[in-house]
């Protein structure tokens, strides 16, 4: 690609919105800037609106952000879909969230779908009765520690209440029983579904058991979801620097990982856009600060290792983590330098997810690839301009819809970790609380920014451009490599994985380069198309 | 144990459903559409319905699957879903440029009453449908029947859009092939080629969802039904539908709307269900049956008769689709093996009749519509099988139970093979007694004491 990228993506975005009608060209415009990673002159992207109807998006709904990602990966809650069956059945094992139960008797439930396969009776009549019935069957069967109930678009039409129901259960079963309103037309992507999960999390797990660990450096995980087995490749290496993870949200957990969680000393945010929610409202009802922390990539799993060393202050602590990466880093700067030789200087495009297009980026600059375009499925301004941007957002009617917790300090509970003068000391020395600066501060000026892609842009995108590797979902995956073009999927790792952590970062590199540099990408044209001009004749 | 929860047990359930034997409406009707040529399918509904259904399908099929949809939010569900069709007709013409749009519904936008009709009319009104281009529909409440019944709904779709009658009839024969993979479709047209036959094949998805690698993505593939052929298909001279739940509601519209007989028959899996599909095609087109298929058949019969033995007595538990299973439990029979459970989550009392017919010498057979998978495995716990055969959640029951398994139906999400190879016809039933034998043999060659270990079987 040429030097100057900024003024041939410049061309490019003007030769994307050709295509549509005025009013849409309008609208996607809004979407698509050249990127400047200077805040003072960053550009704004237009984030978090209505989908265009026919443009063919990414996007899925509130229910799969609800369900399918933040609450789902629990392995010891029954999830009931009350709906008809589609949504219980696509959500089904599809999303990668691993988990291990401590042992053979512990629940695992993860393996299961459960649903109330609503008729046209329930649609008519209302379908209460055989949510309550179905709660009940549940808990005969499979005597839970948890019931939660997830409600699909024609619930709320129709007006059962799984709020209610849940009440009731709760009070029949003895059991917690909770539900998520998060109908598939609330909101403008899965993105809505996470803040109602984390929600209902918050108002009806978090904190329900107070029980302090005897461990020194407490912390929760959050918006990690365990795809291929991150979560595992974190853990090992917190336990190795002797950090007690309290819960992770929520890959490989555990109903009572959330009910404790309110006794770490500190959040750790990994997906910013999936559960900022609940570390802003952890801090304020409890006093847990947070921070942001990577695990993608090599580099940035040490720096984020030594973050929260650094919160910790202790140098007993700062000191194990020192000698965590030092004993890790050869290993992995072992195969990055094989991978490295092959991959160096090669482009990448990353349209994805709601952090993941970020967080992968640093993965491929250490493999010496550059990111020449990106963006987000689902997320909203702050995920590409930073949290400072945050009180600029407007709060638009689809937004609004979606219930906002008033939260105060508890009046017991609540302790605040650091004292004003340790959190001065942090700040004066750099330390960031409760800060995220977003995707587009880390892309180089000039790289083109794209918010909810459609297909025909995609499309025009790895026509005109041609990059290495194209990182996308299962819905473009196929349509990338037809164009010759390898894809990654970032949604589900194409199956491999971990890429968290020390371990991931070599799972990575190796998996990249053997993508990018695959043979068959050079055999996709028969002998006779590459030179058809040779035409031979048999001679009688 | 990965489904550690499930118990020997059978505790009554009026309510729960654990593990779907079944998906909605919308993914049949989606599945349908892209067969037909330069169309684009469209979900009239929240984003999700077309987001999971375009997955779904990518994962079983490892190839594009192109659809739009309506992108429902609260307003639309408030006010109804008007606007959000009038606009993605308009944009959907102007960006992707289909000959057909095929909208389906969904439970949101069945619940608000959208009347789609009307809403098509007002774009058609408002010139939104350039000159020959076409949007069709179809109603697909996921509350009411399956993924089937959402498969069935389109194709009635097509009939009722598309086909006329000219008064002369054309020398051809329809097929509706029914649920079956790209390349079942393809091969049955090759069975109809050899015999002579001209057909009309809709949906046809082979050429869509099997397309090759070229260094250029085809939006509209190659394959599927062209708008000209469906317009033709009521001035065919016969109409074969495969599967009775995926099938025979178009057929009987189309003879309704232009008086073409039809025959519905099984899905041609197996050695009889493949006999009377070829016995039907010859009267209908009044052709005889070429050599060439005679000796299909007869390296079918002659596979079956050499390894008899391994087949006999087996006992096989099988879940999926109605149309397949029936088809699918006729073929174990014939082999002298015995289904003893099946299960389809698609309800239909109709299945249960089929089942009964095809199992009468299985006196020991349990079948179920309406059921789940939960409920097939209690069963395997109290009485065990031989095999399993099934989609690709079958998977956690196979290794729990250490059973030998046979991925068929949909959807499978972790191998391939289905799309290129067919199941369908005298070949594809050779592919099931490979697979079948496949699975036992390996099972025997792990599980035999070292002294009796064979090399020749």
């Amino acid at each position: 690609m040429s030097e100057n990228l900024a003024e041939v993506f410049a061309t490019t975005r003007e030769k994307l919105l050709k295509v549509y009608p005025t009013k849409a060209a309008r609208k996607r415009a809004k979407h698509m800037v050249i990127n400047d990673p200077n805040p003072e002159t960053m550009p704004e992207i237009e984030a978090n609106v209505r989908t265009i109807p026919g443009i063919i998006t990414q996007r899925g709904c509130t229910y799969a952000g609800c369900k399918g990602v933040v609450v789902g990966p629990i392995r010891d809650i029954v999830n009931i879909t009350h709906g008809p069956i589609g949504c219980g059945f696509y959500s089904w094992l599809t999303r990668r969230n691993q988990t291990k139960p401590i042992d053979d008797n512990d629940y695992n439930l993860m393996n299961y779908c459960f649903s109330t396969d609503m008729q046209e009776d329930d649609i008519v009549f209302g379908g209460e009765k055989k949510l309550r019935q179905a709660v009940r069957e549940a808990y005969e069967i499979f005597k839970p520690k948890a019931i939660g109930i997830f409600a699909t678009c024609p619930v709320g039409l129709i007006g059962d209440d799984v709020h209610a129901v849940a009440r009731e259960m709760k009070e029949e079963l003895g059991i917690n029983v909770f539900g998520f309103s998060c109908e598939g037309y609330k909101g403008v992507s899965q993105s809505a579904g996470h803040h109602i999960a984390n929600n209902q999390l918050f108002k009806h797990v978090i904190g329900l058991d107070d029980t302090v660990r005897d461990s020194k450096y407490k912390i929760n995980l959050l918006g990690e979801y365990n795809i291929g087995g991150d979560a595992f490749e974190i853990e090992r290496i917190l336990e190795k620097c002797g950090i007690d993870l309290i819960a992770t949200f929520s890959g490989n957990s555990s109903y009572d990982y959330f009910a404790n969680a309110h006794t770490a000393d500190l959040n750790c945010v990994m997906c910013h856009r999936s559960i900022n929610y609940v570390a802003d409202m952890m801090e304020v009802k409890y006093g847990i600060p947070w921070i942001k922390v990577n695990f993608i990539g090599a580099e940035s799993t040490a720096k984020s290792l030594r973050k929260i060393a650094k919160y910790f202050g202790d140098p007993e602590l700062t000191e194990r983590v020192e000698a965590v990466i030092a004993e890790e880093m050869p290993e992995v700067e072992k195969h990055r330098a094989e991978a490295r030789s092959r991959c160096e200087g090669k482009t990448v495009m990353l349209f994805v997810g709601g952090s993941r297009a970020h967080h992968y980026q640093d993965l491929f600059s250490e493999l010496g690839m550059k990111t020449v375009a990106a963006g987000y499925e689902f997320a909203h301004r702050d995920d590409y301009e930073g949290r400072r941007v945050l009180p600029k957002i407007k709060i638009d009617a689809d937004s609004r819809n979606i219930e906002e917790l008033t939260v105060e300090p508890d009046p017991e509970r609540y302790r605040f970790r650091k004292t004003e003068a340790e959190v001065a000391e942090l700040k004066a020395q750099g330390f960031e609380f409760s800060d995220y600066e977003g995707m587009m501060a880390q892309m180089a000026k000039g790289t083109l920014v794209i918010d909810d892609i459609s297909h025909y842009e995609m499309e025009k995108l790895i026509a005109y451009h041609k990059p290495d590797i194209f990182c996308a979902g299962i819905k473009e995956k196929y349509v990338i490599q037809k164009m010759g073009v390898p894809c990654k999927q970032l949604h589900s790792y194409d199956y491999s994985g971990p890429y968290a952590g020390f371990r991931g970062a070599v799972n990575f590199y190796h998996d990249i380069d053997r993508l990018v540099n695959s043979k068959i990408w050079n055999y996709i044209q028969a002998p006779w198309q590459k030179s058809p001009e040779l035409i031979a004749t048999y001679v009688k | 144990m990965l489904l550690r929860h499930t118990d020997k047990e059978i505790k009554e359930r009026s309510a729960l459903t654990v593990n779907p034997a079944k998906t909605c409406q919308p993914i049949g009707a989606m599945y349908a559409a892209l067969g037909i040529h330069n169309c684009l399918p469209h979900s009239h509904g929240s984003q999700g319905c077309c987001a999971y259904h375009r997955s779904t399908l990518t994962r079983h099929y490892k190839e594009p699957v192109m659809a739009s949809t309506s992108s429902f939010t609260e307003g639309a569900s408030v006010f109804g879903g008007q606007a959000n069709l009038l606009e993605a007709i308009q944009y959907i013409f102007t960006v992707y440029n289909p000959d057909v749009i095929a909208v389906h519904t969904t439970c949101l936008s069945e619940v608000i009453g959208d009347d789609i009709p009307q809403i098509l009319a007002r774009a058609r009104e408002d010139g939104e449908i350039p000159e020959g281009k076409y949007v069709i529909h179809c109603n697909t409440p996921s509350f009411v029947g399956s993924h089937v019944t959402g498969f069935a709904n389109m194709v009635k779709g097509m009939v009722h859009y598309f086909a006329e009658s000219g008064g002369k009839k054309l020398d051809q024969i329809n097929i509706i092939p029914g649920w079956v993979e790209p390349s079942d479709m393809r091969e049955i047209k090759r069975l109809a080629r050899e015999m002579g036959v001209t057909t009309v094949m809709f949906p046809d998805t082979s050429d869509v969802l099997d397309a090759p690698l070229t260094g250029r993505h085809q939006f509209y593939p190659k394959g599927g039904v062209t708008v000209k052929e469906l317009q033709s298909i009521g001035d065919s001279m016969g109409t074969i539908a495969l599967g009775h739940f995926a099938s025979s509601a178009a057929a009987e519209a189309l003879d309704a709307k232009c008086n073409v007989p039809y025959e519905i028959l099984d899905i041609p899996y197996g050695l009889l269900a493949t006999d009377r599909f070829i016995d039907t095609l010859r009267r209908m087109a009044k052709v005889e049956v070429p050599e060439s298929i005679n000796a299909e058949r007869g390296r079918l019969v002659d596979a079956i008769s050499d390894m008899q033995s391994y087949f006999y007595g087996k006992r096989v538990a099988l879940f999926g689709d109605p149309d397949q299973l029936v088809a699918l439990s006729e073929f174990l029979v014939t082999l002298n093996m015995r289904p003893v459970y099946v299960v389809t989550g698609t309800p239909g009392k109709k299945f249960e009749e089929q089942m009964s017919r095809v199992l009468e010498e299985i006196p020991e057979a349990k079948f179920k519509q309406a059921g789940d998978i939960y409920l097939l495995h209690q069963w395997i716990k109290n009485e065990p099988v031989d095999l399993l055969m099934g989609n690709t959640y079958g998977k956690f029951i196979a290794r729990d139970e250490d059973i030998p398994f046979i991925r068929i139906g949909f959807p499978i999400l972790d191998r391939i093979g289905h799309s290129y190879f067919p199941t369908v016809g005298y070949i594809g039933a050779l592919r099931l007694v490979e697979k079948i034998l496949g699975a036992i043999m390996d099972r025997q060659d792990r599980d035999c004491p070292e002294e009796s270990f064979e090399l020749v079987m």
